[in-house]
């Protein structure tokens, strides 16, 4: 009999149920892992005092405080100013912008272009836009600032999304029931948009908090405590990276920084999900 | 001919020749383009005051558009450009100076896909009255209750009038959108295949309530089921694809259109042998 050995279809399903499994398996074991040697070096190191102190012989020793309130502040500098130009841009392209026009295309492939810049160059734009030529020298507002220019583009597509997944019925439908578009905006497009937005703003917080490359040109690196948005701030990711490669002997506390940094990126990130399951339970009733 | 002089049609046979002389909304040689098709031209249409106007013919024919132009969510549509004449109550609605908004208060629409907002039962009645201005808690809850019971639903949600619309069975959120655009108090209501979607328990129930509309809505209402249109209307207008286009082809009252057609078209369309 000649040799017609046809895969079997249960033999070709097995194949592709083990490289769609290993694949799974490969990416949550990499995460594990790091999760692992974050945990395992860092632990030990956590404790009430390290995440209210001020740091020691450049950071072997002491705390991260100042570094926590110093993020904290560039976060929030941040978001302050991308969130209403990032949700208005979103509302423009979305809603009073069609699809194919010139217009929106120009912004859109801006935006896009933008979103794939290397964050040197971002850190470098920011250092002579803010802190030279606007005089804001080495600052948090600097920081913050520069760190808005780089989310925005993530923050106005996502929540663009957000906009155009909402069905067109029901903008039709508010339409026909004499419903101006500011009030169907407000009323019904912003809750049902909501998923998208906070799937922005969690990815634009995230980029935002683990930024190393923008903030040395910008927020600079004083590990003091801030008095005010125009001094100098020490991010986390600053301080690990400057622990992990500037200070010998600098490891331990590396690793302490970097499990509270990914500790705070899944509080943000949960907390967020959670806040927009909420309000949305309140407001959009789905089944 | 027996016809009370008081306008209120009789629920007899003769009730279309009441409705002839209060025309309530008339269109002459509309015209409804966009981008590189004319839905439909020359449609000159007069709809008597609180009668059931039917609209069939034919899928593509311009009727949904016709629809459109009635309350201007053509002005939604990019490039859609509406020329002729439309009046409403007298008044046209064409106009650069109409507020549009107020326009759709005054006629509503019920689409062919139930459409309730995601929202709440309550919610969904509550949105567009306090868009209109209604913001008193106790004249909300009557307002929304009235609207409720007008469609029969009350029964049905007021023990979950905070539950998901969307919940609701496909006739139910068909009879919400009804009640919801009853309680802006129209006068005309625009219904674009309101049955077409539904089963055939629901559709007879959203039938019977469109019924129970007359003389107190001027209702126009597209169907593609011509015994639908016979049991409910009292004027039908006919309309065809001819030269690439919708057209108006004939209209009349129900009885006259389908017991003597004049046009062979209408006639082969009626008997089923076309369309």
């Amino acid at each position: 009999m000649a040799d017609t050995r046809i895969l079997t279809p249960g033999r070709s399903e097995w194949f592709s149920t083990l490289a769609v499994w290993s694949a799974a398996a490969l990416v949550t074991g990499f995460f594990l892992w790091v999760l692992w040697d974050i945990v395992s070096h860092g632990f030990s190191q956590i404790s009430w005092s390290f995440l209210t102190t001020e740091s020691e012989k450049a950071g072997r020793a002491g705390g991260i405080g100042p570094v926590l309130v110093s993020t904290l502040l560039v976060v929030l500098v941040c978001l302050a100013v991308s969130l209403p130009i990032g949700l208005a841009t979103a509302v423009l392209l979305s809603e009073y912008t069609p699809e194919d026009s010139l217009f929106g295309r120009l912004v859109r492939r801006s935006l896009d272009v933008l979103s794939g810049v290397p964050s040197i160059v971002f850190g470098l734009f920011g250092n002579a836009l803010f802190c030279k030529a606007l005089g804001m020298g080495f600052s948090i507002l600097s920081g913050g600032l520069t760190l808005a220019c780089m989310v925005l583009p993530l923050l106005i597509r996502a929540t663009e999304e957000g906009f155009r997944s909402v069905p067109l019925d029901y903008r039709t439908s508010a339409a026909a029931l004499g419903m101006s578009r500011s009030s169907t905006l407000f009323h019904l497009l912003l809750p049902a948009a909501t998923p998208g937005l906070v799937v922005g703003l969690v990815l634009s917080i995230g980029r935002a908090i683990a930024e190393t490359a923008v903030l040395i040109f910008t927020s600079g690196y004083v590990s003091r405590w801030p008095e005010s948005l125009m001094d100098s701030g020490r991010t986390l990711s600053i301080h690990i990276y400057d622990l992990s490669m500037n200070v010998s002997g600098g490891n331990a506390n590396a690793y302490a920084t970097s499990l509270v940094l990914v500790v705070l990126l899944l509080v943000i990130n949960m907390t967020s999900s959670w806040m927009a399951e909420r309000w949305l339970h309140r407001r959009i009733v789905l089944l | 001919m027996s016809v009370s002089p008081t306008s209120v049609c009789p629920p007899s046979l003769d009730r279309e020749i009441c409705c002839a002389p209060n025309t309530y909304i008339e269109t002459q040689n509309l015209r409804l383009d966009y981008k590189s098709k004319t839905a439909f031209q020359d449609v000159s249409l007069s709809v008597g005051k609180g009668c059931i106007t039917a609209l069939v013919g034919p899928s593509g024919c311009g009727k949904t558009s016709f629809l459109t132009c009635l309350n201007r969510l053509t002005d939604l549509i990019p490039n859609a450009t509406v020329t002729g004449v439309i009046k409403v109550d007298g008044q046209d609605i064409l106009g650069r100076n109409v507020d549009v908004l107020q326009l759709r208060r005054r006629v509503g629409m019920i689409f062919q896909k139930p459409n309730p907002f995601p929202l709440s039962i309550w919610r969904n009645m509550e949105l567009p009255l306090r868009e209109h201005g209604v913001n008193d808690k106790a004249q909300l809850k009557s307002e929304i209750e009235a609207a409720l019971k007008s469609v029969g639903l009350w029964d049905e949600v007021k023990d979950r009038l905070n539950g998901p619309a969307l919940a609701l069975s496909g006739g139910q959120q068909q009879r919400l959108c009804i009640a919801r655009a009853l309680t802006l108090t129209p006068d005309v209501l625009l219904m674009d295949e309101p049955c077409s979607a539904l089963d055939p328990l629901s559709s007879g129930i959203v039938e019977d309530l469109i019924i129970s509309l007359r003389n107190r809505y001027t209702v126009i209402i597209v169907t593609h089921n011509l015994a639908q249109a016979r049991r409910i209307a009292d004027s039908v207008a006919i309309f065809w694809v001819q030269d690439g286009s919708g057209r108006l082809i004939e209209s009349g009252p129900t009885k006259q259109i389908f017991e003597t057609p004049t046009d062979p078209l209408t006639a082969s369309y009626i008997s089923g042998s076309r369309g």
